[in-house]
């Protein structure tokens, strides 16, 4: 083979396609051999690589985009690799070697890895073509999932596989009702037996997820280009907003198909991932290996890896994939593998547990494993996967094999390590990062990790789906034999301590530790000064125990809190003031269109909070700016703060027709009595003056809704990072008993919330009915609480704006300056 | 800071050593780039240039603790004596050291001649 080579004397490698299986492609290569190839990579997607199976969290708000962000930019240019992202390739010449795009940009290769990957299916029905029916395959059907589920409404996913039902839960959780329609009478049946396809239908139905089967589509119904429903063969017809269709894929091999490179359902490769022209290689889900597709993570890992064997002068051999699936629906736990069905000649091992709603399945043919089914503990799954695909006799343990590794191997007296070590250190572990075990194994004896955490923080092994935690568990234990101390129970408030955030709070009361060094001592801290997440938990704890009495340590607080402004990302600040309830007067306006000019801000913006924003302050400007909103009368608006924040409010009875009580003064009140608190994480509260909620009262912390009849506390919501509507504390008939009851949750919140945890996961770990109990049944609990959140504010409701606007804290705000360097010259 | 290679370092009093708090910073504004001047809490003096490699944010704004600092805008930790990045983003990146010493409870500061 002829290699053309370039100025610096390396070959020329394209890869077409930037997913997952083309950039692990090229870090495999990379891996082998930094300095054979100069490398292009062409993405039809206009943006970084990012991990594909990880959509559903994002879709669901459990994960960001940014979260799962395989390679950002400086992976590529690190690399030197030129990335042509949102070009999409048009014509390979096989023989002159040439690829081309649209626009015009023609490469020339040595070598060609086709990594096109797959396109969705979408049924030829009446109707497809309308607003509203989208695929799922890239974050922008993600994006326009998410921006229909915003209007609430009805979803329809058609196709119960794994990508359809991790759709619908999604859905689900963005608020929409969902229903998946699937063609078969059982749920993923490709992956499923009955007994676990109809587990995993009661426990979607529980997380909102309603599921028709064996039901066909015939058309797509439409109201001015827009869905609104899906009819039936039998006739039925369900309403929709939102119809997502996700029936399968088909490999995307029309580029290889049109340049007369063998294709048949996907582009034909041997154990060599060579496709049938000189000097082209394909590679994952646009792949067909010995008559077979595949559209899972794994065996794309393992067909990279062949892959990159043959570009780098080894033999690469790949030689077809065992497949194993997992669910990635939160607190589903489902596992499937191999002939999970059973069939002529093989055994089935069955475990139900009806309490716990477990169900596995083992299935043995010859002494072997040779499928699993999950549900509802899929701990052991990798285990049976290994055993499956060793090839192990099991006929020995049979009798405890069902119930997974730790109790056969244990009452065995085996190692339950020996597994692990008997793991070679290629093996890869966490998927989703492609680790091996040999890179975990030396982080933990290189850095001395000794915790889970610890492993995830240097190796991010387990850091994205999380479904290899088990093993990497398993390894750590195997790695530090005795040095292992076991996680049970909560986690450890970080790794400078082993104790978790309950019982440092609790010890500090208990043993009147009174400041960080104390506590660090006493709790046997194992860092001389403890980290950027654990001193500002204790800090606060601290400050919570001892009102009036503990010192505020500014060093152990982040920036916000320190110099009282929000840092932006150009490291100038953003300023905030009060405004009580979202109420603010031609004088507070003039001054701050005052403030502006002087200082020359350069931007304003009004918040969701209902308050004004000044961006782009530099810091030693923040006193100045102080004193002149001071001496308009405002104060700090707390909006860097793990504090109150805002108290957002409608205009009640004041203005508005159908106010039911004084919105506005019940807010404003309550801003005034709260303002200058510290809690455990930021607290916004609304209240709403009659039922149509317009200070969006059901997504606060803290709530109300006024009613004819009095005033209803909710507790509990998020807007944010996740989206979650609050629940009714209680309802009561006066404004004193409002203020009462929100002060006395607050209070509690403060005293037992773990630092950073916002009130809807403190409310989800502890348990509404705790609340009803200690703060609305119990009054003279409910007086206790008040009491101390009224005597923790007499220490707290000073202005740090006016504070440090005279004087205070000075040289926080100064900074030095270097004199002229004469002396150099 | 090669740039004065043959010639005594141009050291540059900044501030006294109180000035600077314990497990905190102090930003140095310079010709050139500005220099974050560390504090930790066994009293040693670290710098570097104010700007995390990560997306430029100011170390100078970040928790100090043992001899690292935790920059403000992403968390990424910066070891004080060396500038790397360290744990799972350790060799992606450096602030520059600068030289710094403490003489006479005065905090020095080695500049570029230029």
């Amino acid at each position: 083979m002829a290699t053309h080579r370039n100025n610096a004397g390396k070959e020329r490698l394209i890869v077409i396609g930037n997913g997952m299986a083309g950039c692990r492609a090229v870090e495999e290569i990379l891996k082998r051999d930094r300095d054979r190839y100069q490398i292009t990579m062409f993405g039809a997607e206009p943006r970084v690589n990012y991990n594909r199976i990880m959509l559903s969290p994002v879709l669901a708000g459990e994960k960001t985009f940014d979260d799962i962000i395989i390679n950002g930019e400086d992976w590529y240019r690190d690399n030197a690799i030129t990335l042509y992202a949102g070009k999409q390739v048009t014509r390979i010449d096989t023989t002159a070697r040439v690829v081309e795009t649209a626009c015009g940009v023609a490469a020339a290769y040595d070598a060609l890895i086709l990594a096109t990957g797959s396109d969705p299916i979408l049924l030829p029905l009446p109707g497809a073509d309308l607003q509203g029916v989208v695929a799922f395959r890239d974050i922008d059907d993600v994006d326009r999932m998410v921006s229909i589920s915003g209007r609430g409404g009805r979803a329809i996913v058609i196709g119960g596989g794994l990508l359809g039902l991790e759709a619908a839960y999604g859905l689900a959780r963005r608020g929409m009702d969902a229903t998946v329609i699937h063609l078969m009478d059982v749920l993923m049946e490709r992956q499923l037996d009955a007994s676990a396809g109809f587990l995993l239908q009661e426990a979607l139905k529980a997380r909102g997820v309603e599921t028709v089967l064996g039901a066909q589509s015939e058309e797509i119904l439409g109201a001015d280009g827009k869905v609104v429903g899906l009819k039936l063969k039998d006739g039925r017809v369900l309403p929709c907003d939102l119809l997502v269709m996700a029936v399968g894929i088909r490999p995307n091999a029309k580029l290889a198909k049109d340049a007369n490179i063998r294709v048949n359902r996907g582009i034909l490769v041997d154990d060599s991932m060579r496709a049938l022209a000189p000097g082209v290689y394909a590679v994952g889900e646009c792949a067909e290996h010995r008559g077979q597709c595949y559209g899972l993570v794994a065996p794309i890992w393992e067909m990279c890896r062949a892959l990159a064997d043959t570009l780098t002068g080894a033999a690469g051999a790949y030689e077809g994939s065992v497949l194993s699936t997992r669910l990635k629906v939160s607190g589903v736990d489902v596992f499937s593998a191999g002939r999970f069905a059973g069939g002529e000649g093989c055994e089935d091992i069955v475990f139900r547990d009806a309490g716990r709603g477990v169900y596995k399945r083992v299935v043995i043919e010859n002494g072997k494993v040779a499928g699993a089914v999950l549900f509802g503990d899929a701990a052991d799954g990798g285990w049976y996967f290994d055993l499956m695909r060793q090839g192990v006799d099991v006929s020995d343990i049979r009798d405890t094999l069902v119930f997974g590794q730790a109790a056969t191997e244990g009452l065995r007296g085996l190692d339950p390590n020996a597994a692990v070590v008997a793991m070679a250190d290629e093996t890869e572990v966490c998927g989703c990062n492609g680790i091996c075990k040999g890179a975990i194994v030396s982080a933990i004896e290189a850095q001395g990790l000794n915790t889970l955490e610890g492993v995830r923080a240097v190796t991010k092994a387990s850091a994205s789906c999380g479904s290899c935690t088990p093993l990497v568990e398993n390894i750590l234990k195997a790695t530090l034999g005795d040095g292992f101390q076991a996680q049970t129970g909560p986690k450890p408030l970080c790794a400078c301590t082993h104790h978790p955030h309950a019982i440092v709070r609790t010890r500090i009361i208990a043993e009147q530790l009174e400041s960080i060094p104390a506590t660090m001592q006493a709790l046997e801290w194992k860092t001389p000064d403890g980290c950027a997440s654990c001193r500002p938990a204790l800090n606060y704890y601290l400050l919570c125990a001892w009102p009036g009495i503990y010192r505020d340590d500014a060093q152990s607080r982040f920036v916000n809190e320190r110099v009282h402004a929000n840092i932006q990302k150009d490291g100038t600040y953003s300023v905030v003031p009060r405004m009580w309830g979202g109420m603010t007067s031609a004088k507070e306006l003039r001054a701050i269109a005052d403030v502006v000019e002087r200082f020359d801000i350069p931007a304003v913006k009004v918040t969701g909070g209902q308050r004004i924003d000044l961006l782009g302050v530099r810091k030693e400007q923040l006193p100045a700016v102080w004193a002149d909103l001071n001496a308009a009368g405002m104060v700090s608006g707390h909006a860097y703060a793990k504090g109150l924040r805002t108290v957002k409010t409608c205009v009640g009875t004041d203005w508005c027709r159908f106010g039911t009580q004084d919105s506005t003064g019940l807010g404003v009140r309550l801003e005034k009595f709260m303002w200058g608190s510290w809690t455990p994480a930021k607290v916004k509260l609304a209240v709403s003056g009659c039922p149509r909620n317009c200070a969006e009262a059901t997504c606060k912390d803290i709530g109300v809704v006024c009613v004819d009849s009095g005033y209803e506390i909710h507790v509990g919501g998020a807007a944010g990072l996740h989206i979650k509507g609050t629940e009714v504390l209680t309802k009561v008939a006066t404004e004193n008993e409002a203020v009462e009851i929100i002060c006395a949750i607050t209070q509690l919140y403060r005293e037992e919330g773990f630092y950073l945890e916002r009130i809807y996961k403190w409310i989800a770990r502890v348990g509404l009915a705790t609340l009803v109990a200690r703060v609305v049944d119990d009054a003279r609990q409910r007086q206790a609480l008040f009491a101390r959140f009224e005597d923790s504010q007499r220490y707290s409701q000073h202005d740090p704006w006016a504070e440090r606007a005279a004087g205070a804290d000075a040289a926080e705000f100064g900074g030095f300056a270097a004199p002229p360097l004469a002396a150099a010259e | 800071m090669s740039a004065a290679l043959f010639l005594e370092p141009a050291w540059a009093d900044i501030c006294a050593f109180d000035d600077l708090p314990v497990r905190g910073a102090r930003r140095v504004e310079t010709s050139g780039a500005p220099v974050a001047i560390f504090r930790t809490g066994d009293d040693r003096v670290f710098a570097l240039i104010d700007r995390c490699p990560h997306k430029h944010g100011p170390l100078s704004m970040g928790i100090v603790h043992g001899h690292q600092v935790t920059c403000p805008l992403h968390a990424m930790v910066i070891d004080l004596a060396s500038g790397e990045l360290t744990g799972a983003d350790a060799g992606k990146g450096c602030a520059p050291r600068v030289d710094v010493r403490v003489h006479g409870g005065r905090v020095l500061l080695a500049l570029p001649a230029s």
